[in-house]
């Protein structure tokens, strides 16, 4: 479904991406896993245009997708919860959900299945995006980016300062989406491994390189990812 | 009593045409945060095509009225929004991401360029027009008193309210208007969600040239004169309602033009008319001051 090779990218002058190739085939969940500053979040944003490949090729359903503006990526059925979830805060919940599919008009828009995985939203429907919980946002992020009804969900942390409670809930909404909404997902965390426990497949990044691959049950075992990531948890 | 009447029927005429201008103001703002200091030009340039657009079809001499004038109306509307779009695509938009001060000064070299432009290719003289909506209501009359609601001000308060009944509707209800706000908040965000971030902007610019040039309209037909140089003080007049309302608020450019109009008349009719433009720039001044966010501007709450 997604075969990125080679890819490298800057910001500025500093190489954030290096050489990176990966593969997401129909129907998985593929987590990457890596620190702080590893270039998680670079690679989603390459993925989607917003940082440009300065080398290498994404290819998305057979389509060259890395010379294309973001706008025409994401309505070939790509969809981003980024970093920081980015819901609008002045728009309620409803017109945050609304605006995940910006070209289809109101009575064309099916929330029910969003609904149905975050019934917290449909509580909070008329509430502004910026008055709601951690957790709520997040939810509301990830419902965001179903709208479009993707056939690619990108993640980016979505664990990230959450309480574990919370964080479980979120884990186990996105094995829904996988399997109910049959929808591939590219998952980024820094929670190893939660991401690893979810998910096929995995990436290890290390400063914006591509260090160990595989299943990720076989990730879950190996001693240097144990030793980095997993210890303490 | 009577004087105060009327003086509120004038002011709410002018601060319709504030009003209008004002929300191209704050709505640009609002999307990529440039104040973009043409758009006063861009309402001259919609005077102007109205009064050739007048001239041309012949209104006011026998024609029928209002089918002249929603033909002059349509006309100021499409020329001006191409001056909008082609302002934006060739003098911003190579711009965007540069430093904030770059947008600021290329905009003051548009506004320049379209004096110049509108100068060189009208004359520089006045250009005055007959009335042409003429006559009006009166409600009473008490000795040499009389308060009358005048046709062309009736007709100009009609079709600003009709004019912002369907922007905000647009705004409110329609994906563009959704995709428009949500560019506003967070343009990266935007373009993640497929939004083709460009043409928003685009379309912003075209719908603020729009009700600019339908301000132009009215100016012409108010007033009765023109120049090239009109767009300036106007211009200004109506960034400060913008300011007022709070910059970035749409129904705050409303209430701005609305209060700018109000004071400009008062003045004018209380105090002296040569000091009313020191009126509305010294509210813009004490604005700034005391609150500098506006009206219904709020410093952003947000909780993280």
């Amino acid at each position: 479904m997604l075969i990125a090779k080679n890819i490298s990218s800057y910001y500025g002058n500093i190489q954030a991406l290096d050489n990176i190739s990966i593969e997401v085939n129909k129907g998985e969940i593929v987590s990457i896993i890596g620190s702080n500053g590893a270039g998680k979040s670079t690679l989603l944003m390459t993925l989607c245009g917003i940082v440009p490949a300065k080398t290498g090729s994404i290819i998305f359903n057979d389509t060259e997708i890395s010379t294309l503006p973001t706008h025409e990526i994401i309505r070939m059925g790509v969809s981003q919860s980024p970093e920081g979830r980015r819901i609008f805060p002045k728009l309620t919940v409803y017109e945050n959900l609304l605006i995940g599919d910006p070209l289809k008009r109101e009575k064309d828009i099916n929330l029910e299945f969003i609904f149905e995985i975050f019934p917290r939203l449909k509580e909070r429907i008329n509430q502004r995006g910026g008055t709601l919980s951690g957790g709520e946002q997040q939810m509301l992020s990830i419902g965001r980016a179903l709208v479009s009804q993707p056939s690619l969900l990108l993640l980016d942390e979505p664990s990230l300062g959450l309480a574990p409670i919370i964080v479980k809930q979120i884990f186990e909404t996105i094995k829904r989406i996988n399997k109910e909404n049959d929808t591939t997902i590219l998952l980024v965390e820094q929670n190893a491994f939660g991401a690893l426990k979810l998910s096929d497949r995995g990436y290890v990044l290390v400063n914006g390189k591509v260090t160990i691959s595989g299943e990720s049950k076989q990730l879950l075992e190996n001693p240097e990812i144990k030793k980095a990531y997993l210890e303490g948890v | 009593m009577e004087y105060f009447l009327q003086q509120l029927i004038n002011s709410l005429t002018l601060g319709s045409i504030y009003g209008l201008i004002a929300i191209g103001y704050t709505m640009v703002y609002g999307i990529i945060g440039m104040i973009n200091f043409a758009h006063g030009d861009v309402f001259m340039i919609g005077s102007f095509v109205s009064l050739i657009a007048m001239v041309l079809l012949g209104v006011g001499t026998g024609a029928f009225l209002p089918l002249a004038l929603l033909i002059v109306l349509l006309a100021a509307i499409l020329v001006t929004s191409v001056y909008g779009w082609t302002l934006e695509r060739v003098a911003y938009r190579p711009l965007r991401g540069s430093f904030r001060l770059a947008a600021l000064i290329t905009a003051l070299g548009a506004s320049i360029f379209l004096q110049n432009f509108v100068q060189v290719s009208q004359g520089a003289k006045i250009k005055p027009i007959q009335p042409i909506i003429q006559g009006g209501f009166t409600f009473f009359e008490n000795g040499s008193m009389v308060v009358s609601f005048s046709y062309l001000q009736i007709f100009i308060i009609i079709i600003t309210v009709i004019l912002l009944s369907i922007f905000s509707y647009i705004i409110s209800k329609t994906p563009l208007g959704r995709s428009q706000r949500a560019c506003e908040q967070d343009l990266t965000m935007s373009k993640l969600l497929g939004i083709n971030v460009d043409r928003t902007i685009s379309i912003t610019f075209i719908i603020g040239a729009s009700l600019a040039s339908v301000a132009g309209m009215m100016f012409v037909l108010y007033y009765g004169v023109i120049d090239f140089f009109i767009g300036f003080l106007t211009g200004i007049k109506a960034f400060t309602a913008a300011v007022l309302g709070g910059i970035g608020s749409i129904p705050g450019a409303v209430i701005g033009g609305l209060l700018i109009g109000l004071i400009e008349t008062f003045w004018s009719a209380y105090f002296t008319i040569e000091y009313k433009d020191v009126a509305v720039f010294g509210i813009l001044v004490i604005v700034l001051i005391f609150r500098p966010y506006g009206i219904l501007g709020k410093p952003e709450v947000e909780k993280v």
